[in-house]
């Protein structure tokens, strides 16, 4: 019995670690190996400059402070957000939750542009300050400051902790909050000292997704925030690329894999100990119409908060897409459906959209085979192998696309591997951003699934599969609803790793944006801010679709 | 929510399972089709007794679809592409693959990144017998591993309008930049990430020398000049020409202010925007393509190069890339002839001084200028 | 044979003995109470037996088959956890079902016994309930219903009415009971609480520390504990030391007792129990027959208890022995002295152990 017990638990670790082991280690492995040793000896020359340098030392606190701040600021802003779409229900719920995961999908040029078109010295917010309020320069300076790095970590970030934590919030049972509420204990001494706890998983693994996604930020640092400043990837970028001293970065990028490491494992630990089991409860049951002032004030000051914070860049960008020079027109939308300068790389926009849509459903697929796989065994293993298997599968996350993308061209070379022209990379490649999403979604609901559930399941004659399927599936659905939006996401919005596996005959959406904005022109922006609206679009329909299969697939829990 | 299907003697089924089921499973099964389709497609699509060339080159290089079909029918071939970054990036892609070249012929080495090309040893040499009708002055490897194709030239740009509203006077020389009366207006790329933003490094590294040309980028910060990472940040994000910035002044290309008359949204007479080409003020940026060492294609890929040279593939180029061809004998589009200029005399810095000072200069560069 | 055979389970949890050489048999038909105090290995034992758990030593027989290779899900066993682990994403039918559709039962099939066990629990109106909108009642019976739908050759019960407050529980005890019963299905049923086990069990085994004490039906064993421990657990507190004499009286603190067991020799040092339905109060100078005995004491508590009185009783030596007292008539007042009369019947004889000075409420 232990044997297949055993073997069981082989297949379900095997299939993530096999993943890994092909397409993250081994393309690791055979670059840093390329990098860090010439002639049979090692270099480590780089590590030796990395830790004299003071500014790498600089970098690399400021990548660590930088993201922490982050996190916090987006948890500060983003738990309130979870609080009301948990508890209370009001129409148009489900569009405004399509829509915040919106901005994880923009590029980062696009969102970049939406920041200037409304907070820009000549935006929308400081136009208005300026005419109405007679200031002499615009007031609002955030450009190249770091302000503007934070408000675009947590517009990223927000829907992350909007969807895990709100998704465990409305599995809580309200009568937990009611008893303390009996007990004398005021709101804000019950979220701490009752909510808070019992949210804890699933408040530190987003909080852990944002802090990764922002630690090896890269876009956003190099665009809104300038030059001045640098985070590892950044820098990595810098040394891979331009200087092309691969020992340098071969050694930031195993320094940026160390603290991922790092991170996490203090993650796993602390979760560990915070692991409480919940019973998954009715949603309608914990879900009600605000009533009275004050839950209407709550509800929508909220929802105030998204439109603001998510939804005014958004505009901003959209009303670009439709302002031309003399007003507002379609010439934008019409000229990116037709080839007007005849390219050879012109990407037709049904074509962006389907293989954008393609791929991100085939690595909606793999990261819930992949992630789903890797939960399951994270949650039901030994102590000790998860403690190391558990930040092992959230490395991808934070390794810089470039080193990686390095490691492809020179690992996956020959058969049986011989990839690196296949489109089939590309799923690939974004599988291995977007599992870890999967896996931080539904660890927690896996965790709070009591253990006699399964084996009640074993007793009624289930097998582990069947009762895999038929119990431990349908109750974390809606969890793997969330992740799978993730993978969604990640992969319609992902760039710095498609920028290295895509071929010009298989452009995804972002890939034909970044192509509009390499030249000069008006038309060349108004084209990639069309074709940005159009991303947003076919985001929040896959959204859609992806919510409606969830109330399609029978009772809610 | 609960469907309640009332079976024939009256009891009720339960709603839950099977159905959706069924129903992920179509979704999958509609997935795994497609995909088997297209990955079929990319393979089986292409008749098999056809050539494929495939040609490497970075994210900016465009060519119209005629143009490549000339030659695939002349030569009873594919041209395929594989872009792959930037051109720092795909460079590095390619040197990386060399012991298993991904393609036949790499696209879009600039002098720049030259030296570091040519060491790596990924080209065979090619004397193309088109090169007679190239000018010497870009046939910097005098080997012929890399033959010139395009050139432009990296510069300031300016919006017209701007200082027209405000009656001061465009700038003429990398000097202007630093009088009082400019302060606040130009914005830079960051040489360590951005190849305009190196190039324009070198134009001032080639105007002042490199024992000056720190003095200059100290008075230019003093005159709070701003950086960004990249040209898109700084053209689309902060030139005022182009977008909601506030800055009039941009390191772009001479050949910017056609582009700007041809993506248009309607036709222009004149440009919105110009380049400073006065002498000592732009760097010329010249791109190479190469035959990769070890190909598959060899025979074809001669032949691909002499038709990049050729006539038709340079007169293309202008309106694809906004470079201008090496070709002496190409005729530049009108828009091109009317509205790009070229630097009277760019500066000029030796490929093997860049290979030699670049890391030096950008370092320097870097903690003089951003911290 | 008997249907279920243990045959020397031992297992350990980080080197502490949870199960130590356990034996025990069970026939078919019986519903057998695995009885003993929280952390005595009687839950371990219980999923030995389904399969969830793998003893480290030690087999299980059911039907004469050897178990160790098959996997609970195969063992078509049916278990009722503690909390009832009812699947929250289904309905009270989709729990009742569950079971048949892993049987591949057909539709029909599945309906008329997923009826038929509606039924059987009372619960037919609430077919389509979710689990959530159920009393603590209603989930267990549902449980049971669910344990039962699949005609389950052992029905394993683990603490079924642990989470039940007492008035439901000894109303769903009798239910339990009986519908076990019209089903003849054998049981092994845990609990830590000796009146459920009395009132569910043909046959109990009182397990300690990992080790069965003693396997009796209820009766035998209130009657004859076969040591201290069983004796303790099953609320037994009247214990002292004792040796037999010659005329097979015992000689202890109390002075000296008749009893009713000739199994004993002369000279043995043995443990007494007084079980505490055996006296009554010596009224006066009532007469005291043959072989009763006399015990003077002081009363330090006195419960009213309905059917009788709860007395605590301070006896000369110190300890205080608890007796249950017809309800006829009413013991003096808290601190005065009063005699009682011990039947032989109520005096137990079992092997001896060294008593440790317990209060009565360990």
């Amino acid at each position: 019995m232990k044997t297949i017990k055993t073997r069981y638990s082989m297949i379900i670790a095997g299939v993530p670690l096999v993943f890994l082991a092909v397409f993250y280690f081994y393309p690791l492995i055979r670059i840093f190996n390329l990098s860090l040793i010439s002639d049979g000896t090692w270099n480590l020359e780089g590590f030796g400059k990395l830790v004299s340098t003071p500014y790498y030392v600089r970098t690399l606190w400021f990548t660590t402070w930088q993201a922490a701040v982050s996190t916090v600021l987006t948890l500060i802003i983003a738990l309130p957000g979870a609080y009301v779409f948990a508890r209370y229900r009001f129409s148009g719920k489900n569009i405004l939750q399509s829509f915040t995961a919106i901005p994880f999908v923009l590029p980062s040029v696009v969102v970049a542009a939406a920041f200037h078109a409304l907070l820009g010295p000549r935006g929308i917010l400081n136009t208005w300050l300026m005419n109405d309020f007679a200031f002499a320069t615009p007031p609002i300076k955030l450009d190249h400051t770091i302000w503007f790095i934070l408000m675009a970590h947590v517009f990223y970030n927000y829907t992350v902790v909007l969807r895990i934590v709100g998704s465990a919030w409305s599995r809580l049972q309200p009568s937990l909050t009611e008893a303390a509420h009996m007990l004398g204990a005021s709101p804000w001494k019950t979220f701490r000292k009752i909510t808070f706890p019992l949210l804890f998983p699933s408040i530190s693994a987003a909080s852990l997704l944002v802090f990764i996604f922002c630690f090896s930020s890269f876009g956003v640092i190099l665009i809104l925030g300038g030059p001045r400043y640098a985070t590892i990837e950044v820098e990595i970028y810098r040394q891979a690329v331009h200087i092309f001293n691969l020992p340098m970065a071969a050694a930031l990028s195993l320094i940026q894999i160390c603290f991922t490491f790092v991170f996490m494992w203090v993650y796993t630990t602390l979760q560990r100990r915070a692991s409480i089991t919940l019973y998954p409860e009715s949603r309608s049951a914990t879900q009600k119409k605000p009533v009275g002032r004050r839950q209407k004030i709550i509800v929508w000051a909220n929802i105030l908060v998204m439109v603001i914070m998510l939804g005014s860049p958004l505009i901003a960008l959209v009303i670009q897409s439709f302002r031309a020079p003399d007003g507002f027109s379609l010439v934008f939308y019409r000229a990116i459906f037709a080839n007007r300068a005849q390219s050879i790389f012109y990407v037709p926009p049904v074509e962006a959209i389907a293989y954008s849509v393609g791929f991100a459903f085939a690595a909606l697929v793999l990261s819930l085979i992949i992630g789903g796989c890797a939960a399951t065994f994270i949650a039901r293993g030994g102590k000790r192998i998860t403690s190391i298997l558990d930040p092992v599968f959230m490395l991808p996350l934070a390794t810089s696309a470039v080193t990686l993308g390095f490691g492809y061209i020179i690992a996956l070379d020959r058969p049986p591997l011989n990839l690196r022209t296949s489109m089939i990379l590309i799923p690939l490649a974004h599988t291995l951003v977007a599992y870890p999403f999967v896996v931080r979604s539904i660890l927690p609901a896996l965790r709070s699934i009591p253990e006699n559930l399964r084996e009640s399941a074993a007793m009624l004659g289930a097998s582990p599969f069947q009762a895999w399927m038929k119990v431990v599936m349908p109750i974390v659905r809606r969890s793997i609803v969330v992740g799978a939006v993730f993978a969604f996401t990640v992969s319609i919005g992902e760039f710095g790793a498609t920028v290295f596996v895509a071929r010009p005959q298989t452009p995804t959406m972002p890939l034909a944006i970044y192509r509009f904005l390499g030249q000069p022109g008006i038309m060349n922006y108004g084209q990639a801010m069309a074709m940005s609206t159009l991303l947003m679009l076919v985001t929040a329909a896959g959204f859609l679709f992806l919510e409606r299969i969830r109330i399609t697939s029978g009772g809610e829990f | 929510m609960k469907k309640v299907i009332l079976q024939r003697d009256g009891f009720f089924l339960f709603q839950d399972e099977v159905i959706p089921m069924k129903k992920y499973g179509i979704y999958f099964f509609i997935l795994a089709l497609s995909l088997t389709v297209l990955t079929g497609c990319s393979k089986g699509c292409k008749p098999d007794d056809i050539k494929v060339i495939t040609i490497m080159t970075h994210d900016s290089f465009s060519i119209s679809e005629g143009i490549i079909g000339i030659f695939e029918k002349e030569n009873n071939v594919n041209v395929r592409f594989i872009k792959s970054g930037d051109a720092g990036a795909a460079l590095n892609q390619a040197i990386l693959s060399r012991e298993n070249p991904l393609a036949d012929i790499f696209y879009g080495v600039d002098n720049t990144f030259m030296s570091r090309a040519l060491k790596a040893g990924i080209f065979v040499s090619y004397d193309s017998p088109l090169l007679s009708a190239v000018d010497d002055r870009f046939e910097l490897d005098t080997e012929h591993s890399l033959l010139p194709v395009d050139y432009s030239d990296i510069c300031l740009n300016y919006d017209k309008a701007w200082f027209k509203d405000r009656g001061i006077a465009p700038p003429e020389s990398l000097e202007d930049l630093i009088k009082p009366e400019y302060k606040g207006l130009s914005v830079v790329e960051n040489p360590a990430t951005s190849s305009p933003g190196l190039g324009f490094l070198l134009a001032t590294i080639g105007h002042f020398g490199s024992e000056h040309y720190l003095d200059y980028w100290k008075e230019l910060r003093k005159n709070d000049v701003l950086v960004t990472d990249g040209w898109e940040d700084a053209y689309w994000g902060q030139f005022s020409a182009a977008s909601e910035g506030v800055r009039p002044i941009v390191v772009s290309y001479a050949s910017s202010p056609p582009a700007e008359v041809h993506f248009s949204q309607k036709p222009l007479d004149e440009a919105p925007t110009a380049a400073v080409t006065a002498p000592g003020t732009a760097f010329r940026q010249i791109e190479f393509a190469g035959i990769l060492k070890g190909c598959k294609n060899p025979e074809i890929a001669r032949k691909l190069i002499d038709f990049m040279l050729d006539k038709t593939f340079q007169e293309d180029i202008p309106l694809q890339m906004f470079v201008f061809p090496v070709n002496s004998k190409a005729r530049l589009p009108e828009v091109f002839a009317r509205h790009a200029r070229l630097a009277e005399e760019p500066v000029k810095v030796s490929p093997e001084d860049i290979a030699q000072n670049r890391e030096q200069w950008i370092e320097a560069w870097t903690i003089n200028v951003l911290r | 044979m008997a249907l279920l055979e243990l045959r020397s389970i031992s297992k350990t949890f980080n080197h502490d003995p949870a199960l130590d050489h356990v034996n025990l048999d069970i026939e078919e038909g019986t519903i057998l109470c695995l009885l003993g105090p929280s952390g005595c290995g009687k839950t371990t034992l219980l999923r030995i037996i389904a399969g969830l758990e793998k003893a480290d030593a030690g087999d299980v027989y059911f039907d004469n088959r050897d178990m160790a290779a098959i996997e609970p899900h195969r063992r078509n066993f049916g278990m009722m956890f503690q909390e009832f682990a009812l699947f929250p994403h289904l309905n009270v039918m989709g729990n009742i079902t569950f079971g048949l559709k892993m049987q591949n039962k057909s539709r029909a099939e599945t309906l008329k016994r997923t009826r038929e066990m509606l039924l059987l629990v009372g619960l037919e109106e609430y077919a389509l309930r979710g689990v959530s909108e159920l009393s603590g009642g209603e989930r267990q019976r549902v449980a049971l219903a669910r344990t039962l739908a699949p005609r389950p050759k052992l029905v394993l019960l683990d603490e079924p009415f642990g989470s039940l407050d007492r008035a439901l529980r000894e109303r769903l005890l009798l239910e339990v009971r009986n519908i076990l019963k019209r089903l003849g299905v054998t049981t092994v049923f845990v609990t830590h609480d000796q009146a459920e086990a009395y009132a569910v069990a043909d046959i109990i085994a009182v397990m300690d520390k990992g080790r069965i004490e003693q396997t009796d039906t209820p009766e035998n064993l209130y009657a004859h504990p076969a040591n201290e421990t069983v004796a303790r657990f099953l609320g037994f507190h009247n214990l002292m030391e004792g040796l037999i004499l010659p005329d097979k009286t015992i000689s202890t603190d109390l002075g000296v007792l008749h009893h009713i067991d000739h199994n004993c020799t002369q000279g043995t040092e043995v443990t007494v129990l007084i079980r505490p339905d055996g006296a009554k109060i010596r009224d006066g100078s009532q007469p005291v027959e043959d072989r009763e005995t006399i015990v003077n004491g002081i009363v330090k508590d006195c419960l009213f208890k309905g059917r009788n009185y709860h007395l605590e009783f301070q006896v000369s030596t110190g300890q205080v022995l608890v007796f249950e007292l017809s309800n006829e008539s009413r013991p003096s007042p808290d601190g005065s002295s009063l005699e009682l009369i011990l039947s032989p019947s109520a005096v137990v004889i079992m092997p001896h152990t060294k008593l440790l000075n317990r209060t009565i409420h360990d």
